[in-house]
This record gives structure tokens, C-alpha cells and sequence, in this order.
């Protein structure tokens, strides 16, 4: 599925991160099992940043954590600059660890309460090799003016800060490790409205400025366009379509994509919009349904959609559908 | 004081906020007394603990004698001040040990899912036998010494400590910032101390105060049955056991180690609510 060579004119040809056939099981009750994520395939351009989007329980967090493999993936290929991060052992991954780096969604359980910012960077620096002394405190006020706060902040503990600037010492010590790629994990999600703004817009200028390799996941199409240089929408642990952001969000090809994007609110009172809802709750990954995933809520759905499980085909311009229907409709 | 504090964060002065509360600082002064005497007891005392004299012997209180003189005329005040120093020792120095035991088994139990099924195990088979037996078997079985009564005391209180460490241990360890030091690559000792055991500092604080308390009476129990330390060194069990056989004639000296015991273990009783109030964000009220 990632044989096609399409001419993409934006970056150099290999990818930084090229996941394959990702597949996450956890055992459940009675010897059942929980179908995380399911063969997920993308790939991820050095400098560009790719949306991870799906409701909650479709396996978008899963997917970011076996990558990191912060949870042990069950299958499936991480190809990070050639070289699968999963199968690696213990001892040659943690010295790829600093390579990838995550930015967690709650700023206050992200942070160990007792522990004052200077040793929470500080372990970051420590992991990346020795500073002592002035050295040190340099590079601690360094990363924290990175992230727009003040290199008087590092002797305060984390409960004097708001959810914002602590989510702003969170990503200073994803920084501070030099990575070269990052998970977000809905990092403003848990944030103030008022706030999220300023936080994404941080994270889109450090990328601009460091040349970061990001992969933001989230549960809102909005946030991820504007930020993102491609997008991947997930349902119950699989991929539905994927491609370049203005692709999809132009012309979204995969139902289940034109529901999320119907959700959205849109800035403008007279436009009317045609609302798809979506109708029921995502089922159980425990017993996820036959053939299409998404065809229990899908409003398109036919007969055939229960027997094949659809492949995520490409449709041109590195745009890729999972849905038998992709090309029976008229749009 | 500050009130803005959320049940997940604590202000860094514990102490200043134990004192704001009555009972508590009420307990804490108790303790600070008591301490005192006995680390003072060589200037307070106005005998030597050990200076016999059969001729004042079973003496009630006077001014002479504070609380009175023992069978073989020792002055009572002197020797629990003496008692003291035991007691409180072997009290402390159980709290360190079953800490060490506790913390280490809880840590494993609730930190590594392989081994939290045998160890969990093997501590609720600890905590099925009741304290003071097991605490006699042990003695019995090591020898009637100071030392040994601590090691035996200090196993039979670890399984409570390593219960409450296991509990938050458990929780601790799914934590967004255990997470992240393992992305940074951290090696798993330094987040075990830096990142866990550092905040379930509050629940082993908590239970220490009270592994302190009941490890004052279960010596104090352990040397009245006679299992415990040695009649000859002074402390409020041994004194007791001593004094109840002159319990009709002179009850003063099984009276005033009495009420050592029973104002101590209810200070340090005090000072444990008073920190469990502060430190169980489920049970905050006046915020």
C-alpha cells in the first residue's frame, strides 16, 4: 500500500517515519480481545506534519504510543530514517528514544507535581548527555524561552502555572532532547479555548523554526488543517482515507470523513450546511463489525459492505480511500 | 493561608498547614515534649536510672521522688524518662525498617505486573496472622533482644505499608509523566525513586505515624508478656510488667509508664489523622 511512487514536490522522496501494517491487540476478558488498532499504514515526510484524527476509541493514541512504542505494538513495521524502531531491543530503543518524543494531552498529570521545572527539563537534558553548572541553567532558560515563558519559571513547581504554560513545559521538555520527530497528543485538547489558539500556535512555529517532524493527533478536523500537511482519519483501530489536507478537506471521499467534517462548526451563520449525522455510538473494538468497520453508521452503506474489508486504496494525488463506494457516487 | 490548592497539588509547607490544625499541632506539641525528655535524660533526671536503694523502695510520689520509687527503690520519673529513650527508639526504628520492607514489596507488586501477583500474595499471607502473635512467634523463634524485637515488629507492620504503596504505585505508573521519562529513556530505578516513590511520599507518612504508634504498644505489649526486651533495660513495657505485681501496694509504677504509653500512642494518633486529613484529597473539607 505504499507502493505508490507518487511525485510529491514538497519534500525529499523518503519519508522520516514510514509505519506499516501497525496493528495493536490487547487481551480482554474471557480470552477476547480488544482490537486497538488494525493495520494501519502511513507514512511521514521529513518537516511536514501529519493529523492523526478519529473520535475517541478509534485507536489514534494507541497507534502514537506503539510508534513510540510507549506500549509494545502486537505487529507491523515502524521504519524510522530505514531502520523499524519494533524490532529493536530494550536496550538499542532507549538509544532512540530521544529521537521521538511525545507531548501528552493533560498538562497536569504530564508533570510530576513534586519535581520543580528546572529537574523537569533537567531530566530531559540528562537523558541527551552531561550539562553541568552554567551550562546547564543556559540551556533550561534557552528551552524556556523557546516556549514563551521566563528563565525565572525554572525554580517554580508545576501547580503555580496554568494549564497553557504548563502544556508550554511540556513541550520544552519534548525540545530539550533535540528530536527529531514528535508525537502531539491532543495537546490542546484539555485547554481553554482562549488558550489553544496560542499553544497550536506555538507548536506551528517552533515546527516552522526547527524543522520539526510532527504527527498531531486529534479528534477535531479543524484544529488539525490548520496545522497539517497531510491527514489520516481513523475509525475503530483502521484507516478511512488519507492524503494531503487540502484533499480531504476539499473533497473528503470517505463518508465517515464527510460526517467529521460536517461536525465542524463553520465560522459563517448563512452558510447552510447539509449535516450528515452520524447516527448510533462507535461499536466495541472487542467485536468489531464484519468487513467495512464503519458500515454500522455509515448512511451509504450497502450489503457488499459487510463482506470485504476494504483496502485503503490510492485515488490519486497521494489521496487514499478505504471505502468500496469511493467511486460509485456522484459527488 | 492558601486555600487555592487542588486535591492533585499540595503546598510545599506541610508542617505550617499541620499546625493550623488544633488536634494536630495539640499532638505535634505532645511529641516534640516527649522526644525531648528522653533525648534530654541525662540533665533531666535526678538519679541515675540504675541507683538502687532498699531503703526508700515502693515510695508513693513526693517531692523527693516526682513519681514515687520502684521494688528495689529506683525512682520511677528517672527511669521512664530512660524508658523513654527505648521506647521511642525501638518505636522509630520499626517505622524505618517495615518502611524499607514495605516500600520495597509495594513498589515491585504495583510497578512491574509479572510479580504483583506473587507478592500480593505473600503479603496478604503476612496480613492473616494477627500482629501480636506473629510478633511472639518471631521473637520467640529469634531471641528475646532489642534488635530482634524491631526485625519482628518491623515484618509484621511491612505488609500494611506495602499495601498503600502497591495502591498508589498502581496508579502512579499509568501517569502521563512516567510516560514521558520513559520516552526520555530514563532508566527504570530512577523513575521507580524520582517519579514514584517520591509522591507516594503522603500515604507512607501517614501510615508511619501510625506503624509508630502501634509499634510503641505492641513493644511495650511484647516485653509486659515477657517475649519482648529484657526486664533489666528500662522501657514502659518492661516497667509495667515490674510494676503490676506491686499493682495494690504501690500502682504508681505501672501507672505513670502507663500513661506515657497512652499519652504518646494518642499524639502520634492525633498528628496521623491530622496528616491523613491534609494528604487524602478525598477527605478535604475546608477548602
Amino acid at each position: 500500500m505504499i507502493a505508490d511512487a507518487e511525485t510529491n514536490d514538497t519534500t525529499q522522496a523518503a519519508p522520516l517515519l514510514s509505519v506499516q501494517a501497525l496493528t495493536k491487540r490487547f487481551p480482554a476478558r474471557d480470552g477476547r480481545v480488544v482490537h486497538a488498532v488494525e493495520d494501519v499504514s502511513f507514512e511521514v515526510k521529513r518537516g511536514s506534519t501529519v493529523g492523526l484524527v478519529g473520535e475517541s476509541g478509534s485507536g489514534k493514541t494507541t497507534a502514537g504510543r506503539a510508534i513510540l512504542r510507549l506500549i509494545e505494538p502486537t505487529s507491523g513495521k515502524a521504519l524510522f530514517n530505514g531502520v523499524d524502531l519494533f524490532s529493536l531491543s530494550a536496550r538499542e530503543m532507549r538509544a532512540y528514544r530521544q529521537k521521538l518524543q511525545i507531548v501528552f494531552q493533560d498538562p497536569f498529570s504530564s508533570l510530576n507535581p513534586r519535581l520543580r521545572v528546572s529537574a523537569i527539563l533537567g531530566e530531559a537534558l540528562d537523558a541527551r548527555g552531561y550539562l553541568r553548572g552554567k551550562a546547564r541553567q543556559d540551556r533550561i532558560a534557552e528551552l524556556l524561552a523557546l516556549v514563551g515563558l521566563s528563565p525565572d519559571h525554572a525554580s517554580r513547581y508545576p501547580h503555580e502555572f496554568s494549564g497553557g504554560q504548563r502544556q508550554r513545559i511540556g513541550i520544552a521538555r519534548a525540545l530539550a532532547v533535540e528530536p527529531e520527530f514528535i508525537v502531539a497528543d491532543e495537546p490542546v485538547s484539555a485547554l481553554d479555548v482562549s488558550v489553544q489558539a496560542q499553544v497550536l500556535n506555538l507548536i506551528g512555529d517552533l515546527q516552522k523554526r526547527l524543522g520539526l517532524t510532527l504527527l498531531f493527533i486529534a479528534h477535531d478536523l479543524s484544529v488539525v488543517e490548520y496545522l497539517c500537511d497531510e491527514v489520516v482519519v481513523m475509525y475503530l483501530g483502521r484507516v478511512m482515507e488519507r492524503g494531503p489536507s487540502r484533499l480531504v478537506y476539499a473533497a473528503p471521499r470517505h463518508p465517515y470523513t464527510r460526517a467529521l467534517l460536517a461536525t465542524a462548526p463553520v465560522p459563517d451563520p448563512t452558510r447552510v450546511r447539509v449535516r450528515v449525522p452520524l447516527l448510533g455510538d462507535i461499536p466495541s473494538p472487542i467485536d468489531p463489525p464484519s468487513g467495512c468497520v464503519f458500515r454500522t453508521r455509515c448512511p451509504e452503506a450497502i450489503e457488499a459492505c459487510a463482506a470485504v474489508i476494504p483496502p485503503v486504496s490510492p485515488i490519486g494525488g497521494g489521496h487514499h480511500v478505504a471505502c468500496i463506494r469511493h467511486d460509485q457516487r456522484n459527488d | 493561608m492558601a486555600a487555592i490548592a487542588t486535591p492533585l497539588q499540595q503546598e510545599p509547607n506541610l508542617l505550617s498547614r499541620l499546625l493550623g490544625r488544633p488536634t494536630a499541632a495539640v499532638g505535634l506539641a505532645l511529641l516534640v515534649v516527649i522526644a525531648l525528655a528522653a533525648i534530654l535524660a541525662p540533665i533531666i533526671a535526678p538519679y541515675a536510672p540504675t541507683k538502687l536503694s532498699i531503703a526508700s523502695r515502693l515510695h508513693p510520689p513526693s517531692l523527693e521522688h516526682l513519681f514515687g520509687t520502684d521494688d528495689l527503690g529506683r525512682d520511677v520519673f528517672t527511669r521512664m524518662l530512660y524508658a523513654a529513650r527505648t521506647s521511642l527508639s525501638v518505636g522509630f526504628a520499626v517505622v524505618v525498617f517495615s518502611s524499607v520492607i514495605g516500600i520495597v514489596l509495594g513498589l515491585t507488586a504495583g510497578f512491574f505486573r509479572k510479580l504483583d501477583t506473587p507478592v500480593s500474595r505473600l503479603v496478604d499471607a503476612m496480613m492473616a496472622f494477627p500482629d501480636i502473635l506473629l510478633a511472639i512467634a518471631l521473637v520467640a523463634a529469634l531471641g528475646a533482644t532489642a534488635v530482634n524485637v524491631v526485625v519482628a515488629l518491623g515484618i509484621v507492620y511491612a505488609p500494611r505499608l506495602a499495601r498503600v504503596v502497591r495502591a498508589s504505585t498502581l496508579v502512579i505508573r499509568e501517569l502521563p509523566y512516567v510516560e514521558a521519562a520513559r520516552a526520555l529513556g530514563v532508566p527504570t530505578p530512577v523513575i521507580l525513586v524520582r517519579h514514584v516513590l517520591r509522591n507516594v511520599t503522603s500515604p507512607i507518612l501517614v501510615q508511619g505515624t501510625f506503624i509508630f504508634a502501634n509499634a510503641i504498644l505492641a513493644e511495650a505489649g511484647l516485653s509486659f508478656l515477657g517475649v519482648g526486651i529484657s526486664p533489666d533495660i528500662p522501657t514502659w513495657g518492661t516497667m509495667i510488667a515490674v510494676g503490676r505485681q506491686y499493682m495494690d501496694q504501690a500502682g504508681w509504677i505501672m501507672m505513670f509508664p502507663g500513661a506515657a504509653i497512652v499519652i504518646t500512642v494518642l499524639a502520634l494518633q492525633l498528628v496521623g489523622d491530622g496528616l491523613r486529613d491534609l494528604l487524602d484529597p478525598r477527605l478535604v473539607k475546608d477548602i
